[in-house]
Order: structure tokens, then sequence, then C-alpha cells
């Protein structure tokens, strides 16, 4: 396996841990546990003393050397790729992903100078979802089965249908985090029914969000079935296609699951944040198909000279 | 623009920034009026009484310390909230304050600072008042780090880091609001309400419920006595000149 592939791949990983560290923050309600920035207490980040990492103060500022950590990775991660990547469109996609964090990290810091404003805190929220999208995008571009790219299925229904689900969850995510950033999450107390009834007795701006929420949350769940069983009638044999498919019906189960949870255990922070990630996770397998399904329409002979170029790069290697 | 300005950009962005998020500089008391409408002390007169709260004393729930040692080892008996403190059938950290028809009296701004301090990890006084542009310093006794979030609603709010042991930071509020809640960060249990007040017709009850407000002119008032948890009740009082008055407010514990 090429090792920008793999390298890639551990930003991924590394996000999805910067995504949990977040969740943990707003989870926890640490959001101000430190209130300066980039400073911690006064303190050079990354000299600020262990002892003193009490309270709050843990998630917050932990969620701040990950993010650092992350965001030095990108740096990597975009210049490696612009020194060995031949497909340029690849090349601006890892700038972008640099632009990405970069932007996200102006932008955490905003909302803690700023006290949190709900606006500030969810454009911080949906950025680290379209973050992970570019740095998982960008595992995908570079993996050894798309540079092969043998046969794929070319089928118009299938990306309709994978985009329109991809689009969904998305905004799906966007709602769960106005209901986190505007304290919305207790709004509707019971579950799975609302004080009682199928639709909400009582209404006020924050029931109206969790209630959204709710319903969006069925109508994502419909599209991912009807994607996995479009999936499953017409590209059985496809592995790329089906294990993408049958996972995303697995997560979706469980976000549904976890979402009941944090509501029946009145937010409880580890279930809330495994809520928040695997709704990161449920909307990066929707990504993979989609961009699966659309791998016909992606260039072909570029691709065969990137698979050379990618293959021979070794980490220290310049583009040939 | 030379090199070294271009260098120091970002550090002026940055303060900047911090100076927008920290709200304008509080205003200097303004001087009085020459026609300013003073109270007579010779003719004025006394409202006293007592919260009582009626029903058995809810327990405050204990708070969990694991997450500082050093609060831990602040309170080895343990911590309980202070949302209920009551004696004698009285309900004590109730703020009592005049919230309405003292007309147009003016009244000097008091320089000195009420002070708002944080021992073994709470705030000490948990319920305090205030005067319009009367300065609140805000001091961190102990060894380990706080922050002061005052979640204003009607003056600017803020959220002030206190690293480390004596560190005091001096605040003022333009704007009458009751209440202020304060909170830290770090310690999610320590909290702190503030009345800011344009006079002075404010008490915070104690030894069992009482409170008084000394100095009122003749006239005819609306009182409040506010609590964290059971909320606000007001009622009427007319005073005549020289003249004080008993009242009491009765909460109900459930």
């Amino acid at each position: 396996m090429p090792w920008l592939h793999r390298y890639i791949k551990l930003v991924v990983a590394s996000t999805v841990l910067l995504i949990a560290a977040g969740g943990m923050v707003t989870s926890t309600g640490s959001g101000l546990a430190v209130p300066d920035w980039p400073n911690t207490y006064g303190w050079f980040m990354f000299s600020f003393p262990m002892e003193k990492w009490v309270g709050g103060i843990f998630y917050e500022h932990g969620h701040r050397l990950i993010a650092s950590t992350v965001g030095f990775l990108t740096i990597i991660l975009a210049v490696w790729v612009w020194r060995v990547e031949p497909r340029r469109w690849v090349r601006w996609l890892a700038v972008g992903a640099l632009g990405a964090v970069v932007f996200q990290g102006l932008l955490g810091g905003l909302t803690v100078l700023l006290l949190l404003p709900a606006p500030v805190s969810i454009g911080h929220a949906g950025l680290a979802q379209l973050f992970f999208c570019l740095t998982l995008s960008l595992a995908l571009f570079t993996s050894p089965r798309w540079l092969a790219a043998e046969n794929p299925a070319d089928d118009p229904m299938l990306r309709k249908l994978a985009a329109a689900t991809t689009g969904l969850v998305y905004f799906q995510i966007l709602l769960g985090a106005t209901m986190r950033h505007t304290g919305a999450g207790m709004a509707i107390p019971d579950f799975p029914l609302a004080f009682g009834h199928v639709i909400p007795p009582v209404w006020s701006a924050a029931v109206a969000i969790h209630f959204a929420h709710r319903v969006f949350a069925l109508i994502a769940a419909g599209a991912i079935l009807a994607t996995a069983l479009h999936v499953h009638h017409h590209h059985r044999g496809r592995r790329e296609l089906l294990r993408p498919a049958a996972l995303l019906v697995l997560l979706v189960f469980v976000q549904i699951t976890l979402g009941g949870l944090v509501v029946l255990t009145g937010l409880q922070p580890f279930l809330n944040t495994a809520h928040v990630v695997n709704g990161a996770l449920v909307l990066g397998t929707s990504l993979v198909l989609a961009l699966r399904s659309f791998r016909p329409l992606f260039e072909r002979a570029p691709v065969r000279d990137a698979r050379r170029a990618v293959s021979a790069a070794s980490p220290l290697g310049a583009r040939s | 623009m030379s090199r070294n300005q271009v260098r120091l950009l970002p550090a002026i962005a940055l303060l900047t920034l911090g100076a927008a998020c920290t709200g304008p500089a509080p205003e200097p008391a303004a001087a009085p009026p020459a026609d300013a409408k003073r109270v007579d002390a010779s003719t004025a007169g006394n409202v006293a009484g007592r919260v009582v709260l009626e029903g058995a004393v809810p327990a405050n729930p204990a708070i969990p310390l694991t997450a500082d040692p050093y609060c831990a080892r602040m309170h080895p008996g343990g911590l309980a909230a202070e949302t209920f403190v009551a004696a004698n059938g009285g309900l004590e950290n109730v703020f009592v304050y005049v919230k309405d028809g003292l007309g147009g009296y003016y009244f000097d701004v008091p320089t000195e600072p009420v002070k708002l301090d944080q021992v073994g990890c709470r705030y000490t006084p948990h319920v305090l008042g205030l005067r319009v542009k009367q300065p609140i310093a805000i001091s961190n006794s102990d060894e380990t780090l706080h922050t002061v979030h005052a979640l204003a609603q009607v003056n600017p709010a803020f959220n002030l880091s206190q690293p480390m042991q004596k560190i005091t930071n001096t605040k003022t509020f333009n704007a009458r609001e009751v209440m202020v809640h304060f909170k830290c960060e770090v310690h999610n249990w320590m909290h702190a309400y503030v009345g800011v007040l344009d006079h002075p017709y404010f008490a915070v009850t104690r030894d069992g419920g009482k409170f008084e407000l000394k100095g009122l002119p003749a006239g005819t008032y609306t009182v409040e006595a506010w609590h964290e948890k059971l909320g606000a009740q007001t009622q009427s009082v007319t005073l005549g000149e020289k003249e004080s008055k008993e009242i009491s407010f009765t909460f109900k514990a459930s």
C-alpha cells in the first residue's frame, strides 16, 4: 500500500479522534473552561502544566492539543500531496483541507473569545465534518482500488440516491449541532414519543429544533435504506458498493439507538459524544459510497499516471 | 509598511479582537446634576422583614469533587450545593430589593469595591448586590485555577481567567440587572448571583431569613424577593415619612 495513502488514513483516524474530543468538550459543558486563546491561562499552549488539567480544562485543553496535532499532520499531508500527486484537482483538494483546518482552528478560538455564540459554535461543528469529509475523500482518491478503476459501476440512479443521502445526512448533522449549541438537547425529554405524543403538544424554538432533528433522522434513515436496497438489488456482486451500503445501515441503526439513549440518560456525556462520532461515521460512509458511484465520471488516463506516481512515492519522494 | 510593522500585524489583530470581545470600558460615574433630587435622611423610613420557607427544607445535592484534587482536599467531608440555606424556618441567600417606585432620586455611587472571593472552590458570598458602576473585586484565594464567567444578559458578559492564587480582577456593570449569574467553567458546581441596582435599597437575607432596607423615602414601592431556585415574589409597601414597616415573604419548598 502506498505510504501516502497510509498516511492520509492516519490523518482521517486522527480527525475522528479530534471530533470525539470536540464532542466531549460540548457534552461536558467545558467550552469555556479555558477562557483565553490561543494561550491557555496565559501559558503557551504546549507548556501548560499537566497538574492544572482539572475539571473541564482536561477536555478543552486536550481538544486544543489534538486539534494542533491534526493541523500539523494536515500541513504535512498538503505538502506531501502537492509534491507527489500528479492530479491537479487532488493537489488543490489537499490545499483545501489545509485551509479548512486553519479556518476551523480560528473558528474554535473565536467561539471561545466570544463566549460560545451559537452560530459560531454550529459553524465550528459543521466545518469539522467537512474537514473530515475532505481527508476521507483524499484517502479514497489515493487508494489502490480507486486508482485501479477497473470497470467501476456506472449507475446514474445510484449516483442520485447516494449524493442525496450524503446531503441529507450532513443537513441532519447540522440540525444536531444546532440542537447541541442552543441547549435544546432535552427540550423533548422522552423518547421515542414527544411529551407522550407523536407530535409535541407544546412548542417553542427549542422544541422545534429538537423535533426537526428527530424528523430528519427518519428522513435520513429512509434515504440510507433506499440507497442500501438499491445497491443490494442492482450491485450485489460489487463489494466496493455493497460493503459501505451494509455498513451504512448498521451505523444508522446504532445512531438512532444512541440518539434515544442520549435523551433517556439526560445527555450522558459519553453517549452524547458517541452519537456525534457515529454521526460522522454515517456521513463518511455515505460519502465513500457516493464517491464510488461517481467513479466512472472521473478521468481515467491521468489516474493511471497517478497510480504509477503514488505507488512510486516514498515518504520522502518527490513528484515525478 | 516596514517589515517590523508587518510582523506586528497578527498581534495587533489579536489585541483588537480581544478588545472587541471584552466589551466597552467601564464608564466613570457621572457627576450629579445640579438639581439632583436626594433622599432626606431625616424623614426616611425602613422596611424590614423575613423570608420564610414553608415545608421541609429540600436537601442540597452532594457535589462530586473528583474533577479537582485541590477542591477534594479542601472538603474532606464532602461538599453540598448552597441552593437551600435555611435556619429557624427562614430562607437565607434571598436577594430582596426595591424593584419599582423610587422615581427620580439621585444616589451617589460608592467607590469602595464589593468583594467576591473564591475560597475552597466556592464563591463567597453566594448571593450579593452592588450598584451600577460600583466596582466589584473578584479574587481567587484558592491554590487552583478558576474562571469567572458572568452570564450577564443586559451588561456585557465576560469570562475571566484566574489561574493563580491571590489574583484579583475588578469589573463594573453599567446597567441595572437582577440577577447576573456567575459560574466557574472549570468547577461546574460553583455559582454566585449578583444583583446590580441603580439605588442602595437591597439586601441579602441572613440569620434565619432576615433583611432590612434602610433609609427609604416616603412612597409606595414594589419590593421583590428573589431566590435562585424558587423564583421571585413581589409585594407592594407604602411608607409614610419616618415610618418603618415589617413585611414577610413565604416561599413553598415544593
